[in-house]
């Protein structure tokens, strides 16, 4: 079953769900995989110590261009939907701006005169850790200044996926774009993690949406309880959508996390909560539960 | 004078320290750049004067009739948006990024592309002056460029009205949105918190923004969760040259003021935490 730890906003709290979900499985006993897929900021290696097994590069598409052999006739730049080259015949120039490119080819396959070469350019990693000699977990990560972290996303979950485990966790990007969709829209489950305040609740509405658009099964839980009003546990009500789980607001959990502690390893109560987020996940993933 | 406030990671209390700011300015344009999960409107409390259709994209379509099944598109995609399904050509609109080369590949031009046009862009007046902000719909990409249309209008609003100062909200992460918010402003303010994450996420930040040449303030919000962290970021700062301008500790209010829909500033003007944001907003603006 795979699982995607998702939220609108960022900061409620995915990689602490995530991480202590992750280390919930594995001590009830669970073969369990997760995947940091927040490839702009991933974060999950700091609460698992997990030895490094194997790193790849993840590379995009880029046309190289001829300058010397160009002939100026444009029909790159007509065929380029990003505007990502910049053409003055009158100057005889032309250069391909990296920054727009979104290595489609299509400027390769447009050119009449086989000016543009096909080459890769490394846009991040995506680095498989192991535990106890076993593999499970895999981080994407983007190197500054790349537009997308989308390739490595798809790539980290491809290599997550390798690893044959009952569960797999995503440790998804926030938001509701792209990068968002590219990790919920591999998952059998979402869980929405927000916090009852008022930002929780905008950016909550608009995943549920997105969600809902793609036909995805989910739940939410509520981080940091008792900070923030009651509209969002009104909102989940209304909606019919299923409370799996409330993580108090608690000073001693907030610095606990600041350091890279396994919460849940530490606080009993925090670790019953997710043991009873694991036994609900169970249930949804029985086939008989599936849409 | 336009001022962008980012933090790599989500969730440091960027919206709430913009807006903020946006009181302590009194008369400025205020944009919305976290175009998929915007939030500074629920302080701000716009009302909405225009809006523009805003095409995200597009996707491509097959058109069944005309479709022989050559497999040419397939073999051309980049992006593994078009493939097999028994014997019949599939697409999958998740991972489309719209770039028409299978409808311009196709012989029997059986492709079709689609515009997607549920995104908009809004503006409007709020006590502070004017603010525009965006909507883009969900799963759809090129943030970039409705934040790069959003800025555009913000500039056009500011020369119309006379107002010197643009506040930026800038989405979280370090890619492409982010790129768009911070290009050619003058001044960048990263909000940062005292956690292993909020640490690692400004140093990844940081590297991003100085490929920009621009003014750096960093802000250590709710500091006091954890000091030794907040101690380390200060000596990273130091070691990096960067200036931090403010050390705000945890306070409920921030959240309070939320509920309200109001700023720090108009709801407890005379607390700790507004004099604080007060005197690093001074440092920003001379």
């Amino acid at each position: 079953m795979k699982v995607a730890v998702a939220s609108g906003k960022g900061g409620t709290g995915k990689t602490f769900v995530s991480t202590n979900l992750f280390h919930t499985f594995r001590s009830m006993g669970i073969s369990v995989s997760l995947a940091d897929c927040d490839a702009e900021v991933p974060n999950s290696l700091a609460f698992i110590n997990a030895m490094e097994h194997k790193k790849s590069d993840v590379t995009q598409y880029l046309p190289i261009i001829d300058a010397t052999k160009c002939k100026f006739c444009g029909k790159c730049a007509e065929y380029c939907t990003y505007n990502a080259i910049f053409i003055a015949p009158e100057m005889q120039k032309i250069r391909l701006l990296e920054d727009l490119c979104h290595g489609c080819g299509a400027c390769e396959v447009a050119c009449p005169n086989y000016v543009i070469k096909e080459s890769y350019k490394n846009i991040g990693k995506v680095t498989t850790y192991k535990i106890d000699g076993k593999k499970c977990f895999v981080e994407g990560r983007m190197l500054p200044g790349t537009s997308s972290p989308v390739p490595i996303i798809k790539q980290a979950i491809k290599s997550a996926e390798k690893i044959k485990a009952d569960y797999l966790i995503m440790d998804a990007p926030p938001g509701t774009s792209c990068p968002f969709i590219q990790t919920v829209a591999q998952a059998d489950f979402v869980i929405l993690v927000t916090e009852p305040t008022p930002f929780g609740l905008s950016d909550l509405r608009q995943a549920v949406d997105s969600l809902r658009t793609l036909n995805l099964l989910f739940g939410v839980v509520i981080n940091r309880a008792g900070v923030g009003d009651q509209a969002v546990y009104h909102y989940l009500q209304t909606e019919n959508i299923p409370l799996l789980a409330e993580i108090p607001f608690d000073k001693e959990i907030a610095r606990l996390y600041s350091k890279g502690t396994i919460v849940s390893e530490k606080m009993p109560e925090v670790k019953s909560v997710f043991e009873n987020i694991v036994n609900q996940l169970k249930y949804y993933g029985n086939s008989g539960n599936k849409r | 004078m336009e001022i962008a406030v980012i933090s790599g990671k989500g969730g440091t209390g960027k919206s709430s320290i913009t807006s903020a700011f946006i009181a302590l300015a009194g008369q400025v344009v205020a944009v919305d750049c976290d175009v998929d999960a915007s939030n500074l409107y629920l302080l701000l409390d716009p009302e909405k004067t225009g809006e523009e259709k805003f095409i995200s994209g597009y996707h491509a379509e097959i058109n069944k009739n005309l479709c022989y099944e050559c497999g040419k598109c397939v073999t051309y995609c980049k992006f593994d948006a078009l493939g097999w399904d028994g014997g019949s050509v599939t697409i999958n609109e998740v991972a489309c990024e719209g770039c028409f080369l299978c409808s311009r590949i196709c012989p029997a031009q059986a492709i079709n592309m689609i515009p997607s046009d549920d995104s908009r862009l809004y503006w409007g007046d709020f006590r502070y002056g004017k603010m525009v902000y965006g909507r883009l719909a969900p799963g759809e990409e090129n943030s970039g460029k409705l934040i790069n249309k959003l800025r555009s209008k913000a500039r056009e609003m500011a020369k119309a009205h006379n107002l010197e100062i643009i506040i930026l909200d800038g989405p979280p992460g370090i890619s492409c949105p982010v790129i768009s918010t911070i290009t050619g402003v003058n001044k960048v303010v990263i909000v940062t918190e005292p956690t292993v994450s909020g640490m690692s996420d400004l140093q990844r930040t940081v590297e991003l923004v100085r490929k920009f040449g621009v003014s750096i303030y960093i802000i250590i919000n709710k500091y006091d969760l954890n000091t030794k962290i907040s101690g380390d970021i200060d000596l990273w700062c130091a070691g990096q040259s960067l200036q931090v301008i403010g050390h705000f500790p945890f306070d409920k209010s921030m959240v309070d003021a939320m509920i309200a829909g109001k700023s720090i500033i108009e709801y407890t003007p005379n607390a700790e935490i507004s004099k604080l944001i007060n005197v690093a907003y001074i440092k920003i603006i001379t």
